[in-house]
């Protein structure tokens, strides 16, 4: 056991156990071992909900492209071994009787499933304060938050315990997070990899996407979960191609769209010179880097914001007190749902699930769901004509800020404000992912690239060349 | 459109969510402060996408009213057959030869 195999990439540590110089089971001891240190653990920041204990006897496939890969999980994904709380009280103790396919999926590749990480509840949030399991903090400065909805899984990898973490995106809850703590996180195209099996938020925006400590093991991470899926009726039977062979290739011919909607004069401009700096470093390996136009950017989060909370609110009806989690007794059958439910749920969850059922409600459904659709397509439409133009990948900040203070934000819209950048991709659709560029006060920030529908080979053929080229400037 | 205090109560029972008295007022204040920055969305010019939206499947709607509880029926309604308050149900081959 050596707590060395973390830092190895999760391709390098996997071709040690199939040559046999590794035992399959080591990396996973050490990655426990790792949970429990108690001043930087991510146990010591409430990242871990919970540990399978059966996980360092777990039986592995030695010889897969994840073997012996310990791998940690959000924990809306369904798993057999550990509880599927989401996050939420209304489902504590609520063990899956089923596995997600990407869950499946891993561990089919030789991936050991560690534990189950602290989010958001149900994924709602930008900071991780919105899980009734406490706060998660920034592997940096505890004071702050990692980011959210995903941010137990962010600082599972941040904090050196895996390589690879599942996270999900509704509207930037893996791009965010990692743009906060200083790693990678991928959302693929919708319909890439599988949902079935992932709780739902908001069906229409809800996106399986991964956490690497660097692009190579987000990349191998991401290859092992994409593929059609027939369990899932969004899943896209489109052939995956070879993510990792983009690692070497040059840039000549590959173009990068700076869209300057995304650029606005009130943007902190050390956030603007980083990202100039980083469209430099692609310039600088053969890359085009042109101008392009969003016009409709600054009407996600108003889109996204009417869209997801409707659709939450018909997710979330199923939870009841009747099929799922503890119940709460309460005046008849009506009674006991309320009391559940109010009990149940979390301040956020609730704002949300009523903010959802106002805009589906008669007299509102057409001045804001139906009008929120259609400037949802003009949004699609905008990625779209930028593609069709010849830009292969975009480059824009993920985030506004740095990771900011728990606390620091009260009011629900500023911290929706969190999701400006990263929302748009998620309303459309298209691939994007966030790399490390610099910091800022000593705070990480993250490029946000973003590709066209399926084509998440150029975006990683980006994301290769811009963290070979920023080298160690991307954690300064 | 402001939202008011009555309107939280109502889409709380819609959405099956009990709500601390002392709540409404503030849910009040954080929702219109929310609702109030989508109002951008009115002055969008959509006329070119309507045609788009409205292709997709539609939406099932049903009237902004409680459901009536699904449960609350008479037991023999729930089967096919009662006897004694028992409900029957088709003898299993296994339980041939046993006493019924």
């Amino acid at each position: 056991m050596s707590a060395a195999l973390l830092d190895l990439r999760a391709a390098d540590l996997a071709a040690q156990v199939r040559a046999g110089t590794t035992a399959p089971l080591d990396a996973t001891r050490a990655a426990r071992a790792r949970i429990a240190d108690v001043k930087a653990g991510p146990e010591f920041l409430n990242a871990i909900l919970h540990q399978d204990p059966a996980a360092d006897s777990a039986p592995t496939d030695g010889h897969a492209a994840l073997a012996g890969v310990p791998v940690a999980i959000k924990a809306n994904f369904s798993t057999l071994a550990m509880p599927t709380d989401c996050g939420s009280r209304i489902l504590e103790g609520y063990i899956a009787p089923y596995e997600a396919t990407a869950v499946r999926k891993l561990r089919a590749a030789g991936a050991v499933i560690v534990a189950k990480t602290n989010m958001d509840e149900f994924a709602m949030g930008s900071s991780n304060e919105h899980s009734a399991f406490g706060p998660v903090r920034h592997p940096m400065d505890p004071e702050r938050v990692p980011g959210g909805s995903s941010g137990g899984s962010a600082v599972a990898v941040a904090s050196g315990v895996v390589r690879i973490a599942l996270g999900s995106e509704t509207g930037g809850s893996v791009r965010q997070p990692a743009s906060f703590c200083g790693i990678v996180g991928v959302k693929p195209t919708y319909g890439r990899v599988s949902r079935y099996g992932l709780v739902a938020f908001a069906s229409s925006l809800d996106h399986v996407a991964v956490f690497g400590k660097e692009v190579d093991d987000a990349a191998l991470g991401l290859q092992v979960i994409a593929g059609h899926d027939a369990r899932d009726a969004t899943s896209v039977d489109r052939a995956v191609p070879d993510y990792r062979a983009e690692a070497d290739r040059p840039l000549a011919g590959l173009v990068v769209g700076r869209p300057r909607e995304y650029f606005p004069s009130s943007l902190d401009p050390r956030v603007v010179e980083l990202c100039d700096r980083a469209l430099d470093t692609l310039r600088a390996q053969g890359a085009e880097v042109r101008d392009v136009s969003l016009p409709n950017t600054d009407l996600a989060i108003p889109v996204y914001y009417i869209i997801a909370p409707a659709e939450a609110s018909s997710n979330l009806a199923r939870f009841d007190g009747v099929r799922f989690g503890p119940r709460t007794s309460g005046d008849g059958l009506t009674g006991m749902y309320e009391a559940t439910r109010s009990r149940g749920f979390g301040p956020e969850v609730t704002r949300r699930i009523l903010l959802g059922t106002y805009v589906l409600s008669a007299g509102y459904y057409d001045a804001y769901y139906k009008r929120a659709q259609e400037v949802r397509e003009l949004i699609t439409r905008d990625f779209t004509a930028a593609f069709a133009s010849g830009v292969h990948v975009m480059l824009t900040p993920t985030t506004p800020t740095p990771a900011f203070r728990l606390g620091a934000v009260s009011d629900p819209y500023e911290m929706y404000m969190n999701d400006i950048f990263t929302a748009t991709a998620n309303l459309a659709g298209v691939p994007a992912m966030s790399v490390p560029m610099g910091r800022i006060g000593g705070l990480p920030m993250g490029a946000q690239l973003i590709a066209g529908a399926f084509d998440e080979a150029s975006m990683f053929r980006a994301a290769y060349a811009l963290e070979r080229g920023l080298g160690a400037e991307a954690h300064r | 459109m402001a939202i008011s205090d009555d309107d939280v109560r109502h889409i709380a029972a819609l959405a099956r969510l009990g709500l601390d008295p002392g709540r409404v007022t503030s849910l009040v204040h954080e929702l219109n402060g929310i609702i109030g920055h989508m109002a951008v969305l009115q002055r969008v010019d959509t006329a070119g996408v309507q045609g788009e939206t409205d292709q997709r499947p539609a939406l099932i709607a049903r009237p902004d009213a409680r459901n009536a509880d699904p449960l609350h029926r008479p037991l023999e309604a729930m089967a096919p057959e009662m006897r004694e308050h028992f409900f029957l149900v088709p003898r299993l081959g296994t339980h041939d030869g046993e006493e019924s």
